[in-house]
């Protein structure tokens, strides 16, 4: 069997008021293994970042529970399961511009995590450190010097993976963090984050928008919809055989590199329905799931 | 015959920073033509921001500098146009969409209000009521759900992508004829990416606009662009139709860049073919071809003396040594063969 290591329950966040609230994320379930890769997709304002920041504690969640390693996030008392929690648990951000300070140099916002938990008390020893992460995320050694209002986008974007892997984290919340890569560091990042998660059973939360590169990195899939996940499975199942028509919309959507190809596409377009009050997650296929009724899924199916 | 309607020569720009002169942009030539789109894609730092800044004359200076070339826009020369002449022309002829949302709201004021200004300001509506009726409408069109509601929003309560779609129909709402889009979509998930792409290519075509895309994703570079320019530190090195870049590429980093997109019908299990090494520090450019350090086929040659633009046909050039005649045969790799091979077969 293996091991749940974070576990979400009927997660609810809402922000606004009480009475004109904006339902970022509405009632969602899932569970993430260890060492898996679990890809989270949708549209744009759906609550996929909500979700991540949830999660990490940035919120104080409306309702619900999240649980990791069995331990509900929202219990711990001493400042020490605290730490113990960001260390072990860190997040990419999806904005490499407002996440980085501008006047810090690379190598202090990388080190800011370890000088935090007191790793690495030697200079050299954290230099050494310091430039092995820059490296690692393709970057070089000179860069650390440098302030980060001088970096290019994917620039800083890298400099934002290699602090969220200065703690030797568990689990990883990367939220789009390739998405202002060009394709070339792209796959590095992502080849990156693969061995990584072999050498050392790193989890990921891998939220993106560009389909083609999360069926590649995602061992299952979860595509999200105004605040609700609509279908979970395998990756490759949801990408061979969608079944509800949101996801099947997405996917018409993909651009394929290929000029041809892309002068006759056919997109399908998604008409917007509310996800009746009766609605279930259904286990349509065999580790498949959908949210729907019994009516909405014979007719999809 | 179609209007030309920028002309761009021999560009260079260059940072002053502490550790020396970054010399961002070394030399870019092209042009773009009226209703045309050119997308610049190419390696992160390769100068596909700064050259569009540069176009705009948004280099702050300092640190930045114009260290040459020529800039023609609409019979103008923009390297001499005081800034007061940029301002007329900013906004109104051209337009840009940041690749950074944030930096070009403003996060102290409501959006609608931030759209009613550049209609009003360029005179793009002639009364507050139609300019308040315009922009509603205009968020309507880059698919911001309840656009009457989200008028009075301020950008810190919207998502990374509704806040780009707030930034594209900024650039909209002037009508420009150049518009200039920073990975305009890149925040964007790809039903609304398609949405917005379509609502470009409206505009262009009913108003003849011209587009520079920049962007990293291959996918959409063969949806928008009439004609590719690929990028690597600081130079244009190759340059041509979409046609000829995706299907006959002839630079060696163009051929890395195809090769590294993962293939859908491939399995997961197998690591992607990223181009190994990292790009040259700019400071101090490599003698040379730029790329061949990294590049597994270079030849001798590569590491002496800068290669020139070749002509490959009318329409298509590559600064590679592969190109001189004298060069030995170098195949195209035969994963970006078969890539190709495949995608021409039709199941992309
Ligand atoms: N601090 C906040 N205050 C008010 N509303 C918020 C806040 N943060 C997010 N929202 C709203 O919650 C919804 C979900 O936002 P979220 O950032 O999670 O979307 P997302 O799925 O990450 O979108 P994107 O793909 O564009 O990044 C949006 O409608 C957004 O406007
Ligand atoms: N203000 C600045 N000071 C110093 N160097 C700068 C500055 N702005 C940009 N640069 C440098 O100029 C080079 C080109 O940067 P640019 O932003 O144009 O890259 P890009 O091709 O747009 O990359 P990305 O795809 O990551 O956005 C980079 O090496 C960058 O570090
Ligand atoms: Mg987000
Ligand atoms: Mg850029």
């Amino acid at each position: 069997m293996r091991k749940k290591i974070l576990e979400v329950k009927n997660l609810i966040q809402h922000f606004g008021s009480a009475k004109e609230p904006i339902k970022a994320v509405d009632g969602i379930s899932f569970d993430v293994f260890e060492g898996e890769t679990l890809g989270l997709v949708g549209e744009s304002g759906c609550g996929k970042s909500t979700t991540g920041r949830s999660i990490m504690r940035l919120y104080d969640i409306t309702e619900g529970e999240i649980l990791f390693n069995g331990k509900n996030v929202n219990s711990y008392t001493s400042r020490k399961d605290s730490m113990q929690f960001h260390r072990e648990m860190q997040m990419i951000f999806q904005d490499p511009y407002a996440s980085l300070n501008p006047r810090m140099t690379a190598g202090e916002i990388i080190a800011e995590g370890f000088d935090i938990h007191g790793l690495y008390k030697n200079k050299k020893e954290r230099q050494q450190k310091i430039g092995e992460l820059l490296e690692s995320v393709g970057l070089n050694r000179e860069h650390a010097n440098r302030y980060a209002h001088e970096f290019s986008g994917g620039q800083r974007q890298r400099i934002g993976i290699a602090r969220a892997l200065s703690l030797n984290p568990s689990f990883i919340i990367a939220d789009e963090p390739i998405s202002a890569l060009d394709v070339s560091i792209q796959a590095q990042v992502v080849n990156l984050l693969k061995q990584l998660q072999k050498e050392r059973g790193l989890t990921y939360l891998f939220i993106a928008h560009d389909l083609s590169m999360v069926k590649y990195i995602s061992d299952r899939i979860a595509v999200m919809y105004r605040g609700k996940i609509l279908e979970l499975g395998l990756a490759d199942e949801i990408y061979n055989n969608p079944i509800h028509p949101y996801t099947k919309s997405l996917l018409s959507a993909v651009p394929q590199p290929n000029p041809e190809y892309e002068r006759k596409r056919v997109r399908i377009p998604y008409k917007h329905e509310e996800t009746p009050a009766n609605a279930e997650v259904i286990e349509a296929r065999h580790d498949h799931f959908v949210l729907a009724t019994k009516e909405q899924l014979s007719k999809w199916l | 015959m179609k209007k030309k309607l920028l002309d761009v020569k021999n560009l260079h720009v260059h940072f002053k920073t502490y550790a020396g002169i970054v010399q961002a942009v070394r030399g870019v030539n092209f042009e773009l033509y009226e209703g045309e789109t050119l997308a610049i894609v190419g390696e992160s730092g390769s100068g596909k921001s700064v050259t569009s800044n540069a176009l705009m004359k948004l280099i702050p200076q300092p640190p930045g500098i114009y260290a040459g070339g020529e800039i023609h826009f609409n019979g103008k020369s923009l390297i001499s146009l005081s800034e007061k002449e940029m301002l007329a022309i900013r906004g109104n002829e051209m337009a840009m969409i940041f690749q950074d949302p944030m930096t070009a709201l403003n996060p102290t004021m409501r959006i609608g209000k931030q759209i009613t200004e550049v209609l009003l300001k360029h005179k793009k509506a002639d009364s507050k009521e139609a300019a308040k009726r315009r922009a509603i409408e205009l968020l309507d069109q880059v698919g911001i759900p309840f656009p009457e509601k989200r008028y009075k929003t301020y950008p810190h309560e919207l998502s990374g992508g509704m806040r780009q779609r707030v930034v594209i129909a900024i650039a909209l709402a002037a009508d420009p004829k150049l518009l200039i889009a920073d990975e305009p979509t890149t925040a964007l998930d790809v039903t609304i990416q398609a949405q917005i792409l379509e609502l470009m290519k409206e505009i262009q075509k009913s108003s003849n606009t011209s587009i520079i895309f920049i962007t990293h994703d291959l996918g959409v570079v063969a949806n928008v662009a009439d004609r590719v320019a690929v990028m690597y530190a600081g130079q244009i090195v190759e340059y041509g139709t979409v046609e000829d870049i995706f299907y006959d590429p002839k630079h060696p980093y163009t051929w890395g860049l195809l090769g590294s997109m993962p293939d859908l019908n491939n399995s997961s299990d197998e690591l992607l073919r990223a181009i190994p090494g990292s790009p040259p520090n700019l400071i101090n450019p490599p003698i040379g071809c730029a790329f061949a350090p990294r590049n597994e086929l270079a030849l001798a040659i590569d590491f002496e003396e800068e290669p020139p633009m070749f002509q490959v046909s009318e329409t298509h050039f590559a600064k590679t040594w592969l190109q001189h005649p004298n060069a030995p045969h170098i195949p195209i790799p035969e994963v970006v063969a078969r890539r190709i091979a495949s995608s021409r077969g039709g199941e992309a």
